[in-house]
């Protein structure tokens, strides 16, 4: 067990290594709780992984952490400042972006545009509605380079409705960071994919993560033990482990709750 | 750059068009007809900002263009009276600042909740506002409405506005520039977020946008353009009632917008000329017009959910490709099957009409040019064969229309046009 911090990170405590900090998170839906007071750092820089069984509360974290979700108790914290509660819009702006388990895209504008919408914000266009954005010299670089990246480059006049599901998965991962946000939550980035779409999947997702900040949810532990710098386990709604992939393989309550099974 | 080019042309057709007209419709009344699709084009449009590009179905667009023309009869009163100077031209401007103000006000309220609560706060508005109208007679002047000059402010380098072709040239100068300043919103950050808080407004916040933000901004610059048609009308017509703003005329701008199609920028326009005309020159022959054109939108949501901009736009891929020919066949098979199902269908409702009539129940009546008398068995029995040898065809050439679509597919895809 002692080889396994819960919390703090092992970067030391410098406040400004932080990226996100949950501290005491509640979440209940009705009389139900889902989120068992959880407490997080993750640090800077680093690659997150959440993982455990179905129904523990991963994606329900990601949506309170994103403000999709008011939480019933308990603070977040992005880079040092308070984010508790606040709007998603308004955590998106402050430099966190996240992605969706089920793709969530604009399925009747074309893959250019659905990253185009991306990027505006974060380029300072806001609500301007006198500017031509084809004219916006910036924002179609952006979007090209987004483009190229997520290995659409083909398919950029399609409509995102009627792309393959890995192509959607991929617009989908694109959307996320078009914005250029220094914290990016994926939710399952390659759920549901053919094992040779889902190299090219942690392929891309290490690819536009570098020097980021990544927090993902994983059921695919191969996925997982790839790509992670440091795991956490969640089990209904709490932290029973927080370490380095091989701490998090040896850790026996992990063993025993989780991995075991699928370990085997 | 192609579209870019394509475009342009657009524009420039577009004004001759508006410019032409007049010389060759040279009757009064056509004249004044132009000018009521000219002020239904800019009104559709607006409203097609909130339906088509935002996604917000409302029952109450009239109210921002009953305002404005309220607005501007009594601006253009006190021009009158010389309590101030203005000049009539510049008088829409007045008038969608007016449009804009409520719109920004209305929409505090309504644009938190898309969708039915939307739609339904939409109506509430509108009604509560035609309500006032009734209530506050001294600035709506009542059943009897306000009355105005639209001459008052005098004559300016030779325009005044007496003789209709100057307003009709007042109505296209501000039907153009409404145009291209709408379609050119649709080109701004604002105008694609629209777009995307129509199509995923969930996601919208997740890139930065405040959905709510997004549909408020949209409805105050959709009520500038309503307030804007809304005192071309005044000038127009040079009375309004509380009608104008009443749910009847909220009620004809949906249809505008659904009949043309809400999906394509261009589909309302064809739609505001569309009903316009339907609307002046159907019920001088019939007075059963309004039946019809219930029925024309019937079809219309019925069978082509994109309005005729949709229907012009399927066939796009098709042009491209000049597969055109291969339809054509079973168009004109659906077209002349189609003419003698229509044909029959209201003829049975005119005779019914006819016969139901009290005064003239029992006396011949002309149907398409031919005497017949309903009184007798025979004409009815015509007109039913007629109605259901027609649909029975037409239901066949229908079929084969498909037919030759599915056989398209194929061709199309391999040419790579969809």
């Amino acid at each position: 067990m002692g080889r396994i911090r819960t919390g703090s990170p092992e970067q030391g405590g410098n406040l400004n290594s932080s990226a996100i900090k949950l501290s005491s998170v509640k979440k209940n839906f009705g009389q139900t709780e889902i989120i068992k007071g959880v407490s997080l750092d993750i640090v800077k820089g680093e690659r997150h992984a959440i993982i455990g069984p179905n129904g523990a509360g991963k994606s329900t974290l990601f949506n309170l952490i994103s403000g999709r979700f008011p939480l019933t108790e308990g603070t977040i914290e992005l880079g040092g400042e308070d984010i508790t509660n606040l709007d998603p819009e308004l955590i998106n702006r402050k430099g966190l972006a996240r992605s969706f388990q089920i793709t969530n895209i604009f399925p009747k504008m074309s893959v250019y545009e659905n990253v185009r919408c991306a990027v505006l914000w974060s380029l300072g266009y806001k609500y301007s509605f006198w500017k031509r954005v084809s004219g916006l010299v910036d924002a179609s670089e952006r979007t090209a380079e987004i483009v190229e990246l997520i290995g659409l480059k083909d398919r950029h006049e399609r409509l995102a409705g009627v792309l393959t599901y890995a192509e959607q998965r991929a617009l989908e991962i694109g959307v996320t960071i078009a914005g250029g946000a220094n914290v990016i939550l994926l939710d399952e980035p390659t759920a549901g994919m053919s094992l040779s779409e889902r190299n090219d999947a942690v392929e891309l997702v290490r690819k536009v993560t570098e020097g980021k900040t990544l927090v993902m949810v994983e059921h695919d532990m191969s996925v997982v033990f790839g790509l992670a710098d440091r795991i956490t386990v969640l089990v209904y709604g709490q932290v029973i482990a927080t370490g380095k992939p091989s701490e998090i393989e040896e850790n026996r309550a992990v063993q025993e709750a989780y991995l075991g099974t699928e370990q085997q | 750059m192609m579209n870019f080019t394509k475009n342009n042309v657009g524009w420039v057709v577009l004004v001759v068009v508006f410019l032409v007209l007049p010389h060759v419709f040279t009757q009064s009344f056509a004249l004044s007809l132009m000018t009521q699709m000219g002020i239904a084009i800019i009104f559709a449009l607006s409203y097609n900002m909130l339906l088509g590009q935002v996604g917000l179905l409302s029952f109450g667009h009239a109210v921002y263009y009953g305002l404005g023309a309220f607005f501007t009869a009594h601006l253009i009163n006190w021009i009158a009276a010389g309590v101030i100077w203005f000049p009539i031209t510049l008088v829409p401007i007045f008038g969608g600042l007016c449009g804009m103000f409520f719109g920004f006000i209305f929409g505090i309220v309504t644009t938190r909740r898309p969708g039915t609560p939307f739609a339904m706060i939409s109506l509430g508005i509108a009604e509560m506002v035609a309500a006032s109208a009734l209530m506050f007679t001294a600035f709506f002047g009542g059943e009897a409405g306000i009355d105005t000059n639209r001459t008052a402010g005098g004559a300016m380098l030779g325009i005044s506005y007496g003789p209709q072709i100057q307003v009709y040239y007042l109505v296209v100068a501000w039907c153009i520039v409404s145009i291209v300043g709408m379609y050119a919103i649709t080109r701004t950050p604002l105008g694609r977020m629209a777009n995307a808080v129509r199509d995923n407004p969930e996601r919208a916040k997740f890139v930065g946008y405040n959905p709510t933000r997004v549909r408020w901004m949209t409805m105050t610059l959709a009520g500038f353009f309503a307030g804007l048609a809304g005192s071309l009308y005044i000038i127009n017509y040079e009375i309004v009632t509380f009608e104008t703003l009443g749910i009847l005329e909220s009620g004809r701008v949906v249809l505008m917008a659904f009949i043309g199609g809400i999906g394509h920028f261009w589909g309302p326009i064809i739609g505001a000329v569309l009903v316009t005309f339907l609307q002046s020159a159907l019920s001088n022959y019939t007075e059963a017009w309004l039946l019809y054109f219930g029925l024309l939108f019937l079809v219309i949501i019925m069978f082509s959910p994109g309005g005729i901009a949709g229907l012009i736009a399927k066939h796009d891929p098709v042009m491209k490709a000049g597969l055109l020919k291969r339809l054509l066949p079973s168009y004109m098979i659906v077209s002349a099957t189609g003419a003698v199902m229509l044909l029959g269908f209201i003829s049975i409702i005119e005779m019914i009409y006819h016969v139901e009539s009290a005064i003239s129940g029992n006396d011949p009546m002309a149907l398409f040019g031919v005497m017949i008398n309903p009184s007798t068995l025979n004409p009815w029995l015509v007109i039913l064969l007629m109605f259901a040898v027609g649909t029975a065809l037409f239901v066949k050439a229908t079929r084969r229309v498909g037919q030759v679509w599915d056989e398209l597919g194929p061709d199309l895809q391999s040419k790579g046009v969809i």
